[in-house]
């Protein structure tokens, strides 16, 4: 082989090992990147924190229509439930007390159940003389945005509007107390 | 490892078997064998040619048919243990919890072991899901490390072929020909299809060589294929939901913003053997009942452009459809289909309030299950008041009556029941076939009457916009496949020396019997010398001495 062969050569070296790397990276980046989605796959369209806080409007047990938008500078304890659901009817009494006690500091409860009829959402306020509004989401359209699963769930929104916390499962007094500080308007 | 030359000036990249220019063979092995190993057409796969980085020993390990194969078997058994245990995504439970605790109890302790070893969920676990980009990058990486020798090769293939070459071709002859034998066998190979090229004293006629890309096809096929199995994964591609509608119920379509399902009625209609359906008399009579048409008839609504979810009058209808049995509802890239159904779901319970004693009825009241009232006014001046409404009763706690569900399977009715005759009203629970009193014996009862019911839908949300990528790769696999199987290449070389012998060696990479009857025409057309099959020959001498060991 002469002189001229072997930088050549190297040239067709490097060629191969750039063509190689690259052919590679792009086949292993795609196999991560479909593990990752499938990872990911359950809670691919739950909302995350951070989020905007999906908009929507619901008519609670007086006929009066709640619009989140219209709450924008409070924060909003969304909670969803439904009256067959133990965890959410154990919780309601603790969120009653803490509304009383941080609705003049700006933090709006809305207790969202889950497509049941008006006299069993109705007879349930009343039972646990609930003060805070409670919207039935008719069409389970709400909770479709919110891909809302277990119930309770309740979503934390900040005054601006924006997701701060998703909790599933029942919390304490001391949590509840506790998240709606967190998202207290300065 | 050193670049080899051959004796004929080339310079062949290390691990070539043959001469890339004139074919003599490269190594010991190959000198001496009776017959050259035309596979790759002796080319160095060029991953046997360096082995020095990471990502050489990477590349080579994937190049490796043999780790493709392997690959392949543990899919295969992978995939086939999966289909042992249902999957979870087919078992009634639908929390992490229930699901496990449905394994353990169906299944005993093999469902425990199955779902331990994350069974099921086989197919969307990570490790499967590697495998299977495993074998993408061992297809893509086994194509190439094999195509562009090959290809090079066949592009640069010389008319030319040392004698040592044509001498361990299958097809070999030679012998003496008249002077005009190249002419009159180019003619003839020309006549056959063949593209025939000449160089001084030689030629080579090829035909078919495009089906030599057969397999490489296929795998570019397979390659689109598992590319849009991957884009399934991407949120938006794909979606499979399932919704389960009640009759009379409007609800929000999951994972289909905007839109909502009303269902109308659901229709189950079975062959009667009446009426035109005579000729099925038989097989009725031999199978009992046979479902003609399961329906659903639905209204699809979408929300008005700006408005929010949980609106209520804002939804305008976009299409009224009877969804049947392969016959979904299409709308804006997404379907609806049929897929199961529950009948005779509790709708409404009619009562007749009765004097306990004389049996004699006060009036009739109908509760609807679904959305009750508060109070229910019966005809001579008592009242029926609801007090508390449990539609899925499941026993006491605290002495506090609890449901288990939103859906009115077991109902249960707290009533405070008022006649002319007891103003001051008579409390009772009352469920199925069970009345308590619990504040003291009563007067009147609550008599059940009858019962109103309602069918539910179970419907399945799909989008697939990977469907076309399939069917493109599945397309492109096939046409691999035949262009692999249904063509052959075929390959003649001839040479005429100067004192007149001619030296004739043909390949195929199939079908040796077509070669042959080629060859025969062009034989005796061009007055060729005969040729042998020196496979046939080796195969006579070894079963010669196989037998001649067993007479031994």
């Amino acid at each position: 082989m002469d002189e001229r062969a072997v930088p050549q050569k190297n040239d067709k070296k490097k060629k191969r090992a750039v063509m190689r790397t690259i052919i590679l990276a792009i086949l292993i980046a795609a196999i991560g990147y479909t593990i990752y989605n499938s990872a990911t796959a359950e809670e691919v369209s739950l909302l995350e924190v951070g989020d905007k806080a999906p908009d929507f409007t619901l008519v609670d047990l007086e006929g009066n229509d709640h619009k989140l938008s219209d709450y924008e500078g409070q924060g909003v304890f969304l909670n969803f439930w439904g009256t067959w659901c133990k965890p959410c009817a154990k919780e309601m009494p603790a969120m009653d007390r803490q509304y009383e006690a941080f609705s003049n500091d700006g933090v709006q409860v809305l207790a969202i159940n889950i497509a049941q009829s008006d006299f069993e959402v109705q007879s349930f306020a009343d039972q646990y003389g609930l003060s805070f509004p409670v919207v039935i989401d008719k069409t389970k359209s709400v909770m479709t945005a919110y891909s809302i699963r277990p119930l309770p769930t309740t979503v934390l929104v900040n005054p601006d509007g924006n997701i701060q916390r998703i909790v599933t499962g029942e919390m304490t007094e001391q949590d509840i107390e506790g998240f709606m500080e967190e998202i207290k308007p300065e | 490892m050193e670049n080899l030359q051959c004796q004929c000036g080339h310079t062949n990249p290390p691990g070539t078997k043959l001469c890339e220019s004139c074919g003599r063979s490269l190594t010991e092995k190959d000198q001496n064998s009776k017959l050259v190993d035309m596979r790759y057409e002796g080319t160095a796969r060029r991953s046997q040619t360096y082995n020095k980085s990471i990502i050489d020993k990477i590349w080579n390990f994937f190049s490796s048919v043999k780790v493709g194969v392997s690959i392949i078997v543990v899919l295969l058994v992978a995939a086939a243990i999966g289909t042992i245990l249902p999957q979870q995504a087919f078992v009634p439970a639908s929390t992490e919890a229930t699901i496990q605790a449905y394994y353990a109890d169906t299944y005993g302790s093999i469902g425990r072991v199955y779902h331990a070893l994350g069974f099921h969920d086989l197919y969307s676990s990570y490790w499967f899901i590697a495998l299977v980009g495993m074998l993408a990058i061992s297809l893509v990486i086994a194509s190439l490390d094999r195509f562009v020798p090959l290809y090079k090769s066949l592009k640069n293939q010389r008319v030319l072929r040392h004698p040592s070459f044509m001498d361990k071709q299958r097809i070999y002859g030679s012998g003496p020909a008249a002077e005009d034998t190249l002419e009159k066998a180019e003619t003839k190979l020309k006549e056959l299809k063949y593209n025939v090229r000449t160089d001084k004293n030689g030629l080579l006629a090829e035909k078919g060589r495009f089906s030599r890309w057969g397999p490489y096809v296929n795998h570019i096929g397979l390659i689109i294929f598992l590319f849009g199995v991957m884009l399934r994964m991407i949120p938006g591609f794909y979606i499979d939901e399932s919704l389960w509608l009640r009759e009379g119920e409007t609800r929000a379509i999951p994972e289909v913003p905007g839109y909502y399902l009303e269902n109308k009625g659901f229709a189950l209609e079975n062959y009667t053997g009446e009426g035109g359906e005579e000729v099925f008399g038989e097989a009725l009579d031999r199978v009992g009942t046979v479902a003609k048409n399961y329906q659903t008839d639905v209204v699809l609504y979408q929300n008005s452009e700006d408005a929010l979810p949980g609106a209520a009058d804002s939804q305008e209808v976009v299409a009224e459809y009877p969804i049947r049995v392969n016959q979904p509802l299409k709308f804006d890239g997404y379907a609806i289909y049929q897929m199961d159904f529950r009948l005779d779901e509790l709708k409404a319970m009619t009562f007749a309030l009765t004097n306990k004693e004389t049996e004699e009825s006060l009036g009739e009241l109908t509760i609807d299950l679904i959305n009750p009232v508060d109070n229910y006014e019966l005809e001579g001046g008592s009242t029926v008041e609801l007090l508390g409404y449990y539609p899925d009763f499941s026993g006491f706690e605290n002495g506090e009556p609890q449901t288990a569900t939103p859906l009115p399977n077991n109902p249960g009715f707290l009533v405070e029941l008022t006649t002319p005759e007891t103003p001051e009203g008579e409390t009772s629970f009352i469920t199925i076939q069970n009345t308590v009193e619990p504040l003291g014996e009563n007067d009147f009862k609550l008599t059940f009457l009858s019962a109103d019911t309602r069918d539910v839908s179970g419907l399945t949300v799909r989008k697939d916009s990977t469907l076309p990528i399939l069917g493109l790769g599945g397309l492109i696999f096939m046409i691999g496949v035949a262009q692999g199987m249904y063509f052959n290449h075929r390959r003649f070389w001839i040479q005429q020396k100067a004192d007149g012998t001619v030296l004739l060696a043909g390949h195929t990479n199939k079908n040796w019997f077509g070669l042959k009857k080629d060859l025969d025409r062009v034989v005796e057309y061009a007055s060729l010398p005969a040729y042998t099959d020196q496979q046939d020959e080796i195969d006579k001498v070894e079963k010669a001495e196989k037998e001649g060991e067993t007479l031994s």
